[in-house]
C-alpha cells in the first residue's frame, strides 16, 4: 500500500505515528520519516493513520481512485492531452484531469524508467537506509487510463503543428500540452573531475541508490554546497556517524534560501551535530588516484581534504533545452507562464494550449508585486499541477489562478524547517517566537515594512498564522504580544545575498517582471 | 436579552444544541454580556487555534493570577496544568510526558495497549450476559476508559470514587453557568490541590517502587518538578476519564439512530475508523473547551475586534457543523471525505490523549455492535450530563435480546 505525506500541510501532530508506528516514525520533535510503500500487512495501519491525521495530509492509492467525480470536460473540444515530464507534477495533473472528468486521450512522456516516485525522501529516509530507493513510488491511480511513454525524452516542440517530438523521431500530437519537465542536478562543472569514481549528485532515484550504496562503505564525505539538499545529505551522514565536510561558498549554509541571520543558526546546527562546516570557501579541484577514484579535494583557502565521496549539491538546472527554438519563453529560470499556468511565448503572448507546472514553471505572484517566482517545492508542484489540469479542460470563464503562497519543508539534524512565502524577498528579519538556542523558533521576514515570509524551526503549527499575515501584507515587524515570546522582536538586516546565484540552491526566487526572462542565456547541458 | 450562546448553555437545550448553531454562526465572533467572545464558525476557530496572540494561561488576567487558595487548606496550590499554559512551558511539559507516551520516545506505547483494552472490553461485555436492559454509560462506556487511564497513569482503580468526585468538580468549573470566572477558578485551584495531594502520595510510592506507568516514569526521570508532575497527572486523570465515556456513549446513540451505519459496521469492523472520525465531528464530547483562552493583543477577525484581555470561547462543535466547511453538515456520514473535524481541537493544545481515545472508541464500538443482539434505545433522547462544554448522555439505556460470545 502506497502513501505519500503532504509535508507542506503536515503540522507534526504525530497522530499517524500513533496509528501506524510500523510505517511512520518521528525520530525527533517534528520530522516525519515514513515508508512510502509498506506491505499489505500494514494496510489497516496506514488507513487508520490517514483517517487520524488532523490535517488530512496523507495521500493514498485508493483515495485518488475514489475521489473520481464525473463532471464533463464541457465543450472545450479537448480530445488529446500530452504531459511531458512524468514525475510529481505530471502525475498529479493526470490524476486531476481524470478526477475532473476528462475522458479523452491522455499521454504521459517521461525520460525516466519506471513508475513516478517521490523525491524528498531520497535525501532523507532513503539515504539513512530506512527505506530502499526503489520503494519511493508515488501513490497510484489505477484508473488513470493513460498511455505511458517511458524512458524516452521529448526533444522538440512545434507550437504551430501542436506536436511534441520524441528522441526516437516519433511525434505526438496534442490539443493541450502540459510542460512538467522539472529540473536536474547541476553537475560538478569540470567534466573530467565529475567523472571520477566517488563524485556524485542527488536528484533521481538511481542517484539516491548509488549514494546510499557508497555511504554503506563508510567513506569520508565532502558535500559541496550548503543548500537544502547539501545540508540534508550532511545530516544523514552525521546520523550514520560518518565524517562529513560541507563546503559552502557563502557565509553560512542555507543563506541563498533563508538569508545570513537564519543561515548562521543553520551553521550552528551543523557544527553542533559534528559537521566540519567550511564557509566562504569553494572547492577548486577534485583529484583522483590512478584508478580514477576520488581521493582529495582542494579548497580555495588552500586546504586539502582527503575524501572518498564528494556530492555536488550546487543547485539545479531547469530542463528546458528541448524547448529551444520552440518560441516559448523558456530560459535558465524556467518556462514563463501566467497565473493560470498558461505558457508565454517569447513575445509575452499567452498560449491557450500550452500549460506549465512544477519546478520548471516560472509564474507571477500578486504578493510579490506580480514578479515571476521560480520554486522547487513539492507543494507547489502539486497545487500548480492541479490548477493547470483544471484550466486545461475549462472554458475561459472558469479558469482558476494559482495563487497559493510558496511553502517548503526540510528535515535536517533532527529539526523540521518550514518556510512560507519568499524569505529572500526581504530586507529584515526578526525572531518572533520561541528560542534560537533550542532550535525551536519562528523567524519573520519583512520587505519595506511588510511581512513577506516566515521560517519555522520545529514550530510548524504556527505557520498558517504567518501565511495569513503575508497574504494581508501585514506590517513588519509584527509587534503584538504573543505566546512564547520573551521580549519584543528585534528586527535586524536579513543579510540576503545581493544576487543569488543558482549555485546557492535557493529553492524559491523572485526573478523579475519580464515574462521572457532573457537576462540569463539558455544553459545547454555541459556548459557552466 | 438572552444571546444565542446563553441559550446554548441552558440545560434545556442539551439534547439538541445543534439546532441553535446556525443562529450562533450568524455572528461568527459574538461578544457576550460578560465580555467574553464566542467563536462559532470553522474558519475563525481554526484561525484562533493557531493564533499566537491567543493565550491559554488565564493568569494573564490579574484576578486569576491573584487567586490563592486558603492557607488553612492542607493541600498546597498547584501550578496550572499544561492545557492552561503557554509556550515555552506548555511545550516543554507536554514533551516531557510525550516522551513516555508517544513519538519520538515511545511511539508504539498506545498501539501496544490494544490487547489489554480488548481484554477489558471483553470482560465488560461478558458482564452483560443474561441482562435484557443495560446502561451503556455505567456498564461500559465509563468503566472502560477509567480502567485504561488508571493503568496507564499508575492510579489504583479502587480509588475511583475518591478521585471521581474531584474530577467531577473540576470539570464543572469549566461550565460558564456555574459562577463567575474567578469563582470557578478558585474552586478549580482548590479541587486540583486536593487531587494533587492524593496524587502526591502515589508519586512517592511510585518513586520508591516504580512501575511501567506514566506517573512512575515522570517521577523517576526527574525532569519535571513535583508540582508540575501532580498538575500533569491530574490533567491526564481528568481528561482521560471524563471524555472518552461520552464519545462511546454518543457513538452508540448515533449508531442506533442510524441503523444502516450500525449494520455496515457489524459487517465491516474496518469501517469503525471512519465512524469514529465522523462521530468526533458530528457528536463531539467537547463542544467547547472550558473558557480559558484570552487575547494577548487586539485581534481583528471576521469583521470584529476582540480586545486585548478578553476571554475567548471556541465552540468546536459548531465549527464541526459549519456548512461553509462541511457539505450537508447535519448528516452523519462516515464516508465523508476530507473530514478535518475539530473534535480534538487543533494547534499546540491538540488533544494529548487523542490516539488513546481513538483506539478505545474504535474497539469499543466494534465489539458492542458485534456482540449486542437487537439493541434498542429505551429513551430518545437520553438524559444528558449537566455541563454544556463536556456533553454526553448521563445514562444510555438499551434493551437487548442477548449477548454473543466473545469469539
Ligand atoms: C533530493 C531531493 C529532496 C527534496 N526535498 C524536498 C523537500 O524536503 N521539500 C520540498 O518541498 N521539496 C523537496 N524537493 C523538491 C521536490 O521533489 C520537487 O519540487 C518536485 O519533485 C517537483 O516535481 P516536478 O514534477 O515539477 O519535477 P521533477 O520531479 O523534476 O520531474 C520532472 C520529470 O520530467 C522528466 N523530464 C525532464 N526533461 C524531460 C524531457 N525532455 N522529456 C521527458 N521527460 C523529461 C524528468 O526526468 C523528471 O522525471 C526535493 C528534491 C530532491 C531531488
Ligand atoms: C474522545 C475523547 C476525547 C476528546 C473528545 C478530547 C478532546 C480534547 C480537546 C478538544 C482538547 C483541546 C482543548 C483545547 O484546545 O482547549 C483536548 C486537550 C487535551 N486532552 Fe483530550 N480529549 C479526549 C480524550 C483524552 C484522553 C483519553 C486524554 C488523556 C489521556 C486526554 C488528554 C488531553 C490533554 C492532556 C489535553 C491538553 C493538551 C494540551 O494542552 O497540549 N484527552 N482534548
Ligand atoms: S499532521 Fe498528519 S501527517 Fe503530519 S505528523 Fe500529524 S498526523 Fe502525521
Amino acid at each position: 500500500m502506497r502513501v505519500v505525506v503532504d509535508l507542506t500541510k503536515c503540522q507534526g501532530y504525530g497522530q499517524c505515528v500513533f496509528a501506524a508506528p510500523d510505517v511512520f516514525r518521528m525520530p525527533h520533535h517534528e520530522t516525519l520519516m515514513y515508508e512510502l510503500d509498506s506491505d499489505e500487512t500494514k494496510r489497516d495501519q496506514v488507513l487508520r493513520a490517514a483517517a487520524a491525521c488532523p490535517v488530512r495530509a496523507l495521500l493514498l492509492d485508493e483515495e485518488i481512485t475514489e475521489r473520481q467525480e464525473k463532471t464533463s470536460a464541457g465543450d472545450t473540444g479537448v480530445g488529446r492531452i500530452v504531459i511531458v515530464g512524468a514525475s510529481l507534477a505530471g502525475l498529479r495533473a493526470a490524476a486531476t484531469l481524470r478526477r475532473e472528468g476528462y475522458a479523452g486521450k491522455l499521454t504521459l512522456i517521461g525520460d525516466e524508467q519506471g513508475e513516478p516516485y517521490d523525491r524528498p525522501p531520497l535525501s532523507k529516509q532513503v539515504l539513512s537506509g530506512q527505506i530502499a530507493a526503489a520503494d519511493t513510488m508515488l501513490p497510484r491511480r489505477d484508473q488513470l487510463d493513460a498511455e505511458w511513454i517511458r524512458g524516452l525524452a521529448a526533444v522538440g516542440l512545434d507550437l504551430a503543428a501542436r506536436q511534441v517530438q520524441l528522441a526516437d523521431g516519433r511525434t505526438v500530437g496534442y490539443d493541450r500540452l502540459l510542460i512538467a519537465t522539472g529540473v536536474r542536478a547541476r553537475p560538478w562543472p569540470d567534466a573530467q573531475e565529475a567523472a571520477l569514481d566517488g563524485v556524485t549528485v542527488l536528484r533521481s532515484r538511481q542517484d539516491a541508490a548509488e549514494l546510499r550504496r557508497r555511504l554503506a562503505a563508510r567513506p569520508r564525505v565532502l558535500v559541496i554546497g550548503g543548500g537544502f539538499t547539501g545540508s540534508e545529505i550532511a545530516s544523514v551522514c552525521r546520523e550514520l556517524d560518518l565524517p562529513v565536510t560541507v563546503a559552502e561558498r557563502g557565509p553560512a549554509p542555507l543563506v541563498g534560501a533563508l538569508g545570513g541571520v537564519v543561515g548562521r543558526i543553520a551553521a550552528d546546527l551543523q557544527r553542533e551535530n559534528g559537521v566540519d562546516l567550511r564557509c566562504g570557501v569553494t572547492v577548486t579541484a577534485l583529484e583522483g588516484d590512478r584508478e580514477g577514484r576520488l581521493r582529495r579535494a582542494r579548497l580555495s583557502d588552500g586546504s586539502v581534504l582527503d575524501v572518498d565521496l564528494a556530492v555536488a549539491a550546487l543547485g539545479t538546472v531547469r530542463n528546458v533545452e528541448w524547448l529551444e527554438g520552440s518560441g516559448l519563453a523558456a530560459g535558465a529560470w524556467g518556462v514563463g507562464c501566467d497565473a493560470g499556468c498558461r505558457a508565454f511565448d517569447v513575445n509575452g503572448i499567452v498560449c491557450d494550449d500550452v500549460f506549465v507546472a512544477g519546478d520548471v514553471a516560472r509564474f507571477p505572484h500578486p504578493v510579490y508585486g506580480y514578479q515571476f517566482l521560480t520554486l522547487e517545492h513539492w507543494g507547489n508542484a502539486v497545487s500548480q499541477a492541479h490548477v493547470a489540469a483544471h484550466n486545461m479542460i475549462s472554458p475561459s470563464g472558469r479558469l482558476r489562478p494559482h495563487l497559493s503562497l510558496p511553502v517548503f519543508w526540510s528535515a535536517q539534524f533532527g529539526v523540521n524547517i518550514k518556510s512560507v512565502g519568499v524569505p529572500t524577498f526581504a530586507d529584515e528579519v526578526a525572531i518572533v517566537q520561541g528560542s534560537v538556542e533550542e532550535h525551536k523558533f519562528v523567524a519573520v521576514y519583512g520587505h519595506r515594512g511588510r511581512i513577506t515570509a516566515a521560517v519555522t524551526f520545529d514550530e510548524a503549527m504556527w505557520l498558517d498564522f504567518y501565511r495569513d499575515l503575508i497574504e494581508r501584507a501585514a506590517p513588519f515587524p509584527p509587534d503584538f504580544a504573543m505566546v512564547g515570546r520573551s521580549a519584543p522582536p528585534h528586527a535586524v538586516p536579513a543579510e540576503i545575498p545581493a544576487r543569488i546565484p543558482a549555485i546557492h540552491d535557493a529553492t524559491v526566487m523572485v526573478t523579475g517582471h519580464n515574462p521572457d526572462e532573457r537576462r540569463a542565456t539558455l544553459v545547454s547541458a555541459g556548459t557552466t | 436579552m438572552t444571546t444565542t450562546y446563553e441559550t446554548f448553555l441552558d440545560y434545556a437545550n442539551r439534547a439538541d444544541p445543534y439546532a441553535l448553531f446556525p443562529e450562533l454562526r450568524r455572528t461568527p465572533v459574538a461578544r457576550q454580556p460578560d465580555g467574553s467572545y464566542v467563536v462559532s464558525t470553522y474558519r475563525e476557530i481554526v484561525s484562533l487555534l493557531h493564533d499566537p496572540r491567543v493565550s491559554s494561561d488565564l493568569r494573564n488576567l490579574p484576578e486569576i493570577a491573584n487567586i490563592r487558595i486558603s492557607p488553612d487548606d492542607a493541600a498546597p496550590q498547584l501550578p496550572p496544568e499544561f492545557i492552561r499554559r503557554d509556550p515555552p512551558d506548555h511545550d516543554r511539559l507536554r514533551a516531557m510526558v510525550m516522551k513516555h507516551f508517544g513519538p519520538p520516545g515511545a511511539p508504539g506505547r498506545v498501539a501496544g495497549m490494544e490487547p489489554r483494552m480488548r481484554e477489558i472490553i471483553t470482560e465488560l461485555i461478558d458482564g452483560l450476559v443474561g441482562r435484557s436492559r443495560i446502561d451503556i454509560v455505567d456498564d461500559f462506556a465509563y468503566p472502560l476508559p477509567v480502567t485504561v487511564i488508571c493503568e496507564l497513569l499508575g492510579v489504583p482503580r479502587p480509588d475511583e470514587p475518591l478521585f471521581h468526585k474531584w474530577s467531577q468538580i473540576a470539570v464543572g468549573t469549566n461550565d460558564p453557568t456555574t459562577g463567575t470566572i474567578v469563582e470557578r477558578n478558585q474552586l478549580r485551584f482548590e479541587t486540583l490541590a486536593k487531587l494533587g495531594q492524593y496524587l502526591n502520595g502515589l508519586a512517592d510510592a511510585h518513586q520508591r517502587e516504580p512501575g511501567d506507568d506514566l506517573l512512575s516514569a515522570l517521577v523517576t526521570d526527574g525532569e519535571m518538578a513535583r508540582p508540575d508532575v501532580l498538575s500533569t497527572a491530574a490533567l491526564l486523570l481528568i481528561a482521560g476519564h471524563e471524555t472518552t465515556v461520552n464519545l462511546i456513549a454518543n457513538g452508540m446513540l448515533t449508531l442506533l439512530r442510524h441503523p444502516h451505519v450500525l449494520e455496515r459496521l457489524r459487517q465491516d469492523p474496518g469501517y469503525a475508523v471512519n465512524v469514529v472520525e465522523e462521530l468526533l465531528r458530528y457528536e463531539p464530547p467537547i463542544h467547547m473547551p472550558g473558557p480559558r483562552r484570552t487575547a494577548l493583543a487586539d485581534i481583528e477577525i471576521a469583521g470584529t475586534t476582540i480586545p486585548k484581555g478578553s476571554v475567548i470561547v471556541l465552540v468546536l462543535a459548531s465549527g464541526n457543523r459549519d456548512p461553509e466547511r462541511f457539505p450537508d453538515p447535519d448528516r452523519f456520514d462516515p464516508d465523508r471525505r476530507d473530514n478535518q473535524h475539530l473534535g480534538f481541537g487543533g494547534g499546540i493544545h491538540y488533544c494529548f490523549g487523542a490516539p488513546l481515545a481513538r483506539l478505545e472508541t474504535r474497539l469499543a464500538l466494534t465489539e458492542l455492535t458485534r456482540r449486542l443482539v437487537g439493541p434498542r434505545l429505551v429513551a430518545d433522547p437520553p438524559p444528558y450530563r449537566h455541563t454544556p462544554n463536556l456533553r454526553g448522555p448521563l445514562h444510555l439505556l438499551l434493551d437487548i435480546d442477548g449477548v454473543l460470545p466473545a469469539h
